[in-house]
C-alpha cells in the first residue's frame, strides 16, 4: 500500500509539473505580453521599468524556474489587475466553488446511479429508452441557453429565485437566502454531469450482468432481485467510483458557465475577470489551482478505488 | 451451367452484404433516431451552405424594415435589434458554426490519432511521454485551457477553431492508442513486419484503417461538443465577434431583448441544441451499431 501510495503520489507530481510547462509556455506565447495591457499612455521609459519589474527581460526559461521556486514556497505572485497576492485572490473565491461544485457531486450521484441502474436492469423497455433519450438530450443543451430559460421562468416569471449572486453571508446568513441561490446553480452544473453518470451506471451494471457468475447464481435458482442487488450491483458500483475522478474536470468547466450566468462569485467567475484583464499571474494561478484539485481528486479516487476493489492493489 | 453461375452470383452478393460497411450501414438504419439524425444533418447542411445562394439578403445590411420587426414575406423570421434580417443570421450563423464544428473536429481528430497511434505502435520512450503528455491535458479542465489560449492567442474564427481542437483530442487519442495496442497484435501486422514494410507504412496502411469505424464515432461526438464550446466562449463574449454573426453570438446579443423579441434568442439556442442532439444520438447509434456486444436481436 505505501508503495502504491507513493508511486501515484510522485505520477501526481510529474503530471502536475507538465500541466505548468503547458500553461506558463502557452501564456508567455502572447505577442507583446503583459506589458501591452498597460495604460495607453506609458511612455517607453514607464514600459521598460515595467518590464524589468516584472522579469520580463528575461528569457522564457529562467521565469518559469523562478515562477515555480515561487510556487513551491506558496507564492504564485502578484495580480496585476488588483495588486494582491494571487494566493489570496483565489483563496476568496475558491470555497464558493467547491460549495456549488460539492452539492452538485451529491445530487448527481443520488439521483444518476439508481436512474443507470433501472436503465440497465430493464434494458430495451420503455423506461430505458425514455432514460437514454433524456441523457443524450441533457448532454445537448448548451448550459447556459437553460440557464437562461430557468432564469425567465423562476426568477421573471414566477418571482420565486433570486436570479444571480451568492446570497448573504457572515452574519446576515439565512437558511433560505443561501438555498434559494444555491438551486438554479446547482440544477444546471448537474444537467452537465448527470448524463453521464447514469451512462456510465448503466454500461458498467451491463457489464457485469453479462459476466458468467451472474449466469452461474441465475443457474443456481435464485431470485432475480437477489442477483441484481446482492451480487451484481456490488461489483458494478466499483467501476463507478472512478467516473467521478473524470468527471471533476468536466465539473470544473460547467461550472464557468453556471457561474457567468447567475453572477456566482467562484473561480469560474475569476478566470473570466482574469482572462478579460489579461490579468497573466492570476491566470496562471488559476489554472495551476484548479489542476491540483483535479489531480487530488484523481489520487483520492485512485487510493479509494485501490481499497475497494482488492484486483487493483499495486498498479 | 445456368444453376451454377446463379448460385455464384448469389454467394457473391451475400458476401458483398456482409461487408463491414453494410453491416454497419444496416444495423444503423435499424436505429431509427440515429438514421433520423443522419438524415436532418445533411438537411440542415444542404440549407445551411445552399441557403445563401438562394436568399440574398445580406446578413449584416440593415433593412429598410427597421429593429425589431415582425415576420413577414420579406424576413421570414424578422429583423433583430439592429435591424438585420434574422432568416439570413441564421444561415450564415449557421454555416460559421457548423465550419467550426466539422474544422475543429478533423483538426483534433488529426492530433489524436498521431498521437495515439504513435503511442500505442512504438510503446517505450514515445508510449510514456505521449501518454503522460495527454493524462495532463486532461488534467487541465477544458473550459479553462480554452479561455486562457484564447486570451492569448487572440478570437479569429482560425484561432478559434484550433483552441477548441486542442482542448478536444484526448480522448480521441485515448482510444486510437488502445486500438492500436489490439490491432498491432494481430497475424496480418506481423506478416507486413516480416515483409519489410517500414513502420509508417503498417501504421498507415495496415492498422490506421482498422481505426476507422472508432474514429468515425468519435470523429461524430467531437463535431457535438465543439459546437457547444463554440456557441458557450460565443456566449462569454470571448469567442468569434460580431458582425460574423454565429448561433453562439446571436444567442449573446438577444439576451437584452429576451422580453421585447424572444424569437432572437430562442431561434439560435434551438438551433444548436437540435444540431448538437443529432449528432449525439448519431454518433452513439454509430457507436451501437459497431459494438459487437450489444447486437439487437
Amino acid at each position: 500500500m505505501l508503495k502504491f501510495l507513493i508511486n501515484r503520489f510522485g505520477q501526481s507530481i510529474i503530471l502536475l509539473l507538465i500541466v505548468t510547462v503547458i500553461t506558463f509556455f502557452l501564456i508567455n506565447l502572447a505577442p507583446g505580453g503583459p506589458s501591452s495591457t498597460m495604460r495607453m499612455d506609458a511612455s517607453p521609459e514607464e514600459r521598460q521599468a515595467m518590464v524589468e519589474k516584472l522579469g520580463l527581460d528575461q528569457p522564457v526559461i529562467v521565469r518559469y524556474a523562478s515562477w515555480l521556486k515561487g510556487a513551491f514556497s506558496g507564492d504564485l505572485g502578484t495580480s496585476f489587475t488588483s495588486n494582491e497576492p494571487v494566493v489570496q485572490r483565489i483563496a476568496e473565491r475558491l470555497p464558493y466553488t467547491i460549495e456549488l461544485t460539492f452539492f452538485t457531486i451529491i445530487i448527481s450521484i443520488i439521483i444518476g446511479i439508481p436512474v443507470g441502474i433501472l436503465s440497465a436492469i430493464k434494458r430495451g423497455s420503455v423506461p430505458d429508452h425514455i432514460i437514454n433519450f433524456f441523457s443524450v438530450v441533457g448532454l445537448s443543451v448548451p448550459a447556459f441557453w437553460l440557464g437562461l430559460m430557468l432564469i425567465l421562468l423562476f426568477s421573471i416569471n414566477l418571482g420565486w429565485l433570486p436570479s444571480s449572486g451568492v446570497g448573504a453571508r457572515g452574519t446576515d446568513f439565512d437558511l433560505w437566502g443561501w438555498i434559494s441561490h444555491l438551486i438554479m446553480p446547482v440544477l444546471i452544473l448537474t444537467t452537465t454531469i448527470l448524463p453521464n453518470i447514469v451512462r456510465f451506471t448503466r454500461s458498467s451494471m451491463l457489464e457485469v450482468i453479462s459476466q458468467n457468475y451472474i449466469r452461474t447464481i441465475r443457474a443456481k435458482g435464485a431470485k432475480e432481485s437477489i442477483v441484481i442487488y446482492i451480487h451484481a450491483l456490488r461489483n458494478a458500483l466499483i467501476p463507478i467510483i472512478t467516473i467521478i475522478g473524470v468527471l471533476i474536470p468536466r465539473l470544473l468547466s460547467g461550472a464557468v458557465i453556471t457561474e457567468a450566468i447567475f453572477g456566482w462569485t467562484g473561480i469560474g467567475t475569476l478566470i473570466l475577470e482574469a482572462a478579460r484583464g489579461r490579468d497573466y499571474p492570476l491566470v496562471m494561478g488559476i489554472t495551476i489551482v484548479i489542476t491540483i484539485v483535479v489531480i487530488l481528486c484523481n489520487l483520492i479516487v485512485d487510493i479509494v478505488y485501490s481499497r475497494v476493489d482488492p484486483r487493483v492493489k499495486n498498479v | 451451367m445456368n444453376a451454377s453461375t446463379n448460385i455464384n452470383v448469389k454467394k457473391k452478393d451475400i458476401l458483398k452484404k456482409r461487408s463491414r460497411k453494410n453491416i454497419l450501414l444496416q444495423r444503423l438504419s435499424r436505429n431509427k433516431i440515429a438514421y433520423v439524425s443522419l438524415c436532418f444533418l445533411i438537411l440542415v447542411h444542404i440549407i445551411v451552405f445552399i441557403g445563401p445562394l438562394v436568399w440574398k439578403v445580406s446578413p449584416t445590411g440593415l433593412q429598410d424594415a427597421g429593429a425589431l420587426a415582425n415576420w413577414s414575406l420579406q424576413h421570414p423570421m424578422g429583423t433583430d435589434d439592429l435591424g438585420r434580417d434574422v432568416f439570413s443570421r441564421m444561415l450564415y450563423g449557421g454555416r460559421i458554426t457548423l465550419i467550426v464544428g466539422l474544422a475543429a473536429m478533423l483538426f483534433a481528430l488529426l492530433i489524436g490519432t498521431i498521437i495515439g497511434a504513435c503511442a500505442g505502435f512504438f510503446r517505450g520512450y514515445v508510449e510514456t511521454v505521449l501518454m503522460r503528455f495527454t493524462e495532463a491535458m486532461m488534467a487541465i479542465p477544458n473550459f479553462f485551457f480554452v479561455l486562457v489560449a484564447l486570451t492569448v492567442l487572440g478570437t479569429s474564427p482560425v484561432m478559434v477553431v484550433i483552441v477548441i481542437a486542442l482542448s478536444g483530442w484526448m480522448e480521441i487519442a485515448r482510444v486510437v492508442y488502445g486500438e492500436t495496442l489490439k490491432w498491432k497484435e494481430y497475424e496480418f501486422v506481423e506478416a507486413a513486419n516480416a515483409s519489410g514494410a517500414t513502420s509508417i507504412r503498417i501504421l498507415t496502411k495496415y492498422i490506421i484503417p482498422q481505426i476507422i469505424p472508432s474514429i468515425i464515432v468519435s470523429g461524430t461526438l467531437t463535431i457535438a461538443a465543439a459546437i457547444l464550446t463554440e456557441s458557450a466562449i460565443s456566449y462569454l463574449g470571448m469567442g468569434i465577434q460580431p458582425p460574423t454573426p454565429t448561433w453562439g453570438n446571436m444567442l449573446q446579443d438577444s439576451q437584452q431583448y429576451i422580453w421585447t423579441a424572444p424569437i432572437l434568442g430562442v431561434l439560435p439556442g434551438a438551433a444548436i441544441t437540435i444540431v448538437v442532439l443529432a449528432y449525439n444520438f448519431l454518433g452513439d447509434g454509430l457507436r451501437d451499431a459497431l459494438d459487437p456486444r450489444f447486437v439487437k436481436k
